[in-house]
């Protein structure tokens, strides 16, 4: 079925069969790769991305449900890396094999919209969604908190 | 020993290069390879599609995108006219950050401009850039890249130095003994003239034999500029912006996907195949018979991953694992560990075992047991291969922790020389020893896909497909039995470790080669040199299961040092003493070793008690890292449940090159070593993984991670690997935490609340 949403600010209209996930037609379609596969199952968040400012997991979302609606992948949290979150993601030095990090960020872009001066316990409530298996939650955490401080 | 810059290596300028295979040299614009010299030996392959990463630290390297028309000083340094130093890294990158610190060290003892390098990945080349530290294999794992190229790499970058110095002297006619560097430049204070290196490249002769430096006349540590100095990792703008290239990402003209139902258990061929709904699952354009597995091959990942789904397939089940029970094979190595009547492989050895224990005052003996453990790499393994349309030519994108392993795998399994395989290795989304088995079973998989279809294939596996198809972790007994004389010392110990085998699995040609067969994959951490004990044994009972084994994040130090450490527990409570101070008096011939365990103790305050919460102690010498950590435990006594609050790491890596990232780097290792310690869990039953995703294995997340306090003690030693030496720490502080609260023993990882509960009642 043809679905028209945006995407990252760009109008899209992609013909795919009723059913099919967000996350494959953003990465194998759109060639919006660093929205990643993780799970399949909604466990991980390394496909997390935003649908109308609401973190999703695009490994979950069916096309359909996001025709007409406002997709923001990783690409396009800024145009430069210069979100505060992406800033403080490398000034304490965040990823290691990176593959989780665009849904990592993207949760915490997602938190902060939401909760400009979230508490310790509110980002890990919100952060226990994601999975980092080279282990970078402590610095997912600082990174969280520079940003707050920084904006 | 590698030979990295003999006769027949005389470094070129780079010329145009030739397709796989074929005589002559040209560049492949295309490609963005450059090669050089006459025998068509690759100097330098660039990612493909790495976009040059924007940099927010300044001066910082970036990944090489373009080489330009630069000089080649060695197989490891190129340098443009222009002044853009080019530099080979021979590890992988997999999040342990070596991709920098590799060349970082060249540039270092080169004297560059860090803001001019450009970092290449290696091209598959064991002869040129081969881990010493492997026999000579490029092959990133064990924490073993900075370790083992450490000092080559110091000599490869001074041996440039030279060149560039001879040059300028010969320009000026100067003696080179008047000359120094700066940063990118040879100056000659005499004078107050200075030349560029790019300046220099313009018209530098190139030795045929590189010039002789001797270790002496390395920098000394208070002359580096960049080791130890935290230099910004290269790969870390693209790791925050999307841009950052796995395989899983890579899209070639063409393509085509394609996913595989491989037999549950290994060494077994579908006997029966009912693809019928499989077939009508619109886009399917093949169903792909393999030796192992049933492969589909459709126009979208969709398709694909449905029509695996919709394959019933009957297997041979002439294979050992049939029928394994992981529970039922547990008790039994138990049983083969405790039976003293049959003799281990030996391992680690002094003194006279069985005599110092016959005449010893006391033996204490207990018994551990670990479960399996799966890697659980964030990017599910996958690769994309291109088998030219003739099946005589083969392309592959990878995430392989074995560059020229892939390449011989694919060769083998095509019939063609390695020389028509063209290998792109990309960024790995962790590896944890998952992607350096020697088959490189996930990379076959997309070539024997490809070759079937004559079509580019990316090939992944789901979630699924990368638990039930995992190599695990071995499941492990241990009995361990320790001699104390009079006083209380330790004089015999005997360490019996009955687990399935895992290098003849993994790597059999380094097992039969390098390895002289013993299966180091798991005894190694069932030593303890570091602790001053006469009489020691340490032994394998390798069991035959048929269970695919691999190595993971800690290898057989996880399991072998929970052993070790908790047992060490035990018998400092039989000897009335603390745990600490038994740590002490067992190094009382180790200075690093009472350094790590006073500074840890330090940092946790150790002796202060703090209410509902226990601390917990463990040592770790692991390839002369030395480790040692405490963990602060709540226990819930009503369920079961352990939280751990903090973790207090002490480390001694010799240098520390990236200081930061050795931090990085512990904080990793204890969480991964968090995950084992308490949840992480795979059962077998009739040969078949009873755990399909992250609900049914369970790693950590952030609620789960202590505060880790982590101190890099930074000694002159040399640098000797930080990627997981913390991990073995995790599970035995736990252990002595827990017993610390409560006097309950735990000895079987992962410390699941049911057997935390069974342990508070016995």
């Amino acid at each position: 079925m043809a679905v028209d949403f945006r995407v990252n600010g760009r109008a899209v209209d992609v013909d795919v069969p009723n059913g099919t996930r967000l996350l494959w037609v953003l990465r194998e379609h759109l060639k919006l790769t660093g929205t990643k596969y993780g799970c399949g199952a909604a466990q991980c968040g390394a496909c997390l991305v935003h649908i109308d400012g609401q973190p999703a997991f695009s490994c979950q979302t069916p096309i359909e449900a996001v025709g007409g609606r406002t997709v923001t992948t990783i690409e396009g949290l800024s145009r430069d890396g210069s979100h505060p979150l992406q800033r403080a993601w490398i000034a304490e030095r965040v990823p290691q094999c990176g593959y989780c990090q665009s849904g990592q960020i993207m949760n915490a872009a997602a938190l902060l919209a939401r909760n400009p001066r979230p508490t310790r316990a509110q980002i890990v409530e919100q952060m226990s969604a994601n999975i980092c298996r080279c282990g970078t939650y402590q610095r997912i955490v600082r990174a969280i908190e520079r940003a707050v401080r920084e904006g | 020993m590698i030979n990295m810059w003999g006769p027949e290596m005389a470094p070129q300028t780079p010329q145009r290069s030739a397709p796989p295979g074929e005589a002559g040299a040209r560049l492949d614009v295309s490609r963005r390879e450059f090669m050089v010299g006459a025998a068509g030996l690759t100097f330098g392959v660039l990612l493909p599609g790495c976009a040059r990463v924007a940099t927010t630290e300044s001066p910082s390297a970036s990944l090489a995108t373009t080489a330009g028309n630069a000089t080649a000083f060695s197989p490891w340094v190129s340098i443009a006219t222009d002044g853009t130093i080019y530099i080979q890294s021979p590890a992988v990158e997999m999040g342990q950050g070596s991709l920098t610190s590799l060349p970082l060290i060249v540039a270092e003892e080169l004297d560059a401009d860090w803001s001019k390098v450009r970092i290449v990945p290696a091209p598959p080349n064991d002869k040129l850039y081969g881990n010493p530290g492997f026999g000579g294999l490029m092959y990133t794992a064990g924490s073993n890249a900075v370790r083992s190229y450490y000092q080559p790499l110091r000599i490869f970058g001074a041996q440039v130095r030279r060149v560039l110095l001879d040059n300028a002297a010969r320009r000026w006619s100067v003696p080179v003994s008047e000359l120094t560097t700066q940063p990118s430049v040879v100056v000659h204070a005499k004078s107050g003239r200075r030349l560029g290196y790019g300046e220099i490249a313009a018209f530098a002769e190139i030795p045929a034999r590189a010039p002789e430096v001797k270790p002496e006349e390395l920098k000394k540590p208070g002359q580096f500029r960049l080791i130890g100095k935290d230099v910004m990792r290269v790969d870390l703008p693209g790791k925050v912006n999307g841009t950052a290239q796995y395989s899983i990402d890579v899209q070639v003209p063409g393509m085509a996907y394609g996913a595989i139902l491989r037999s549950p258990v290994e060494s077994s061929a579908p006997v029966r195949i009912d693809d019928a709904a499989a077939r009508a699952v619109p886009g399917v354009l093949r169903v792909v018979r393999l030796p192992y597995g049933v492969g589909v091959v459709a126009e979208t990942p969709w398709a694909a991953f449905a029509a695996k789904d919709a394959l019933t397939v009957t297997w041979d089940r002439s294979a050992a694992g049939w029928g394994f029970d992981s529970e039922v094979a547990l008790a039994r190595y138990a049983a083969a560990a405790r039976d003293l009547a049959t003799a281990g492989k030996p391992w680690d050895r002094a003194g006279d075992v069985a005599a110092a224990m016959g005449k010893a005052a006391t033996v204490i003996e207990a018994e551990y047991r670990s479960d399996y453990a799966y890697h659980a790499q964030m990017e599910p393994l996958n690769s994309v291969a291109s088998v030219s349309s003739a099946g005589d030519s083969c392309e592959i994108w990878v995430g392989s922790q074995g560059q020229t392993m892939a390449v011989a795998a694919v060769a083998k399994a095509l019939g063609i020389p390695p020389d028509k395989v063209r290998l792109n290795n990309l960024l790995l989304g962790g590896g944890f020893g998952r992607r350096g088995h020697r088959d490189e079973e996930f990379v076959i998989d997309s070539v024997l896909l490809s070759k079937e279809v004559r079509r580019p294939v990316k090939l992944m596996w789901t979630r699924e497909d990368d638990v039930r198809n995992g190599r695990f972790r071995p499941l492990s007994a241990h009995f361990l039995r320790a001699g104390l004389d009079g006083s209380g010392r330790i004089v015999a110990w005997q360490h019996r470790l009955a687990c399935d085998w895992v290098t003849p699995f993994m790597d059999p040609v380094r097992f039969k080669g390098v390895f002289k067969e013993v299966d180091l994959i798991a005894v190694l951490g069932t030593e303890i040199r570091s602790y001053d004990v006469p009489n020691r044994l340490a032994e394998q009972l390798g069991q035959q299961t048929g269970m695919r084994t691999s190595p993971l994040r800690g290898i057989g130090f996880v399991a072998n040092k929970f052993a070790t450490e908790a047992f060490l527990d035990e018998i400092a409570e039989r000897r009335s003493m603390d745990p600490v101070e038994l740590r002490l008096e067992l190094l009382k011939n180790d200075a690093r070793g009472q350094a790590v365990v006073k500074a840890a103790v330090e940092m946790a305050d150790y002796r202060r008690p703090r209410p509902g919460r226990s601390l917990g102690f463990a040592f770790v010498d692991y390839s002369n890292t030395m480790v040692a950590g405490v963990a602060e435990v709540a226990v819930d006594r009503a369920s079961g449940r352990l939280q751990v609050h903090n973790f207090w790491c002490a480390i001694d890596p010799g240098v520390a090159v990236q200081p930061d990232n050795v931090v990085a780097q512990t904080e990793g290792s204890i969480v991964y070593g968090l995950g084992m310690a308490l949840t992480e869990r795979i059962t077998v039953k009739g040969g078949v993984v009873q755990q399909s995703n992250f609900y049914d294995y369970q790693v950590p997340r952030m609620r789960d991670v202590p505060e880790m306090h982590v101190r890099v003690i930074a000694t002159s030693n040399p640098p000797s690997g930080v990627g997981q030496m913390a991990t073995p720490l995790v599970a035995p502080a736990i252990a002595s935490a827990v017993h610390a609260a409560t006097r309950a023993r735990l000895r079987h990882t992962p410390f699941l609340p049911e057997r935390v509960m069974a342990a508070l009642k016995a």
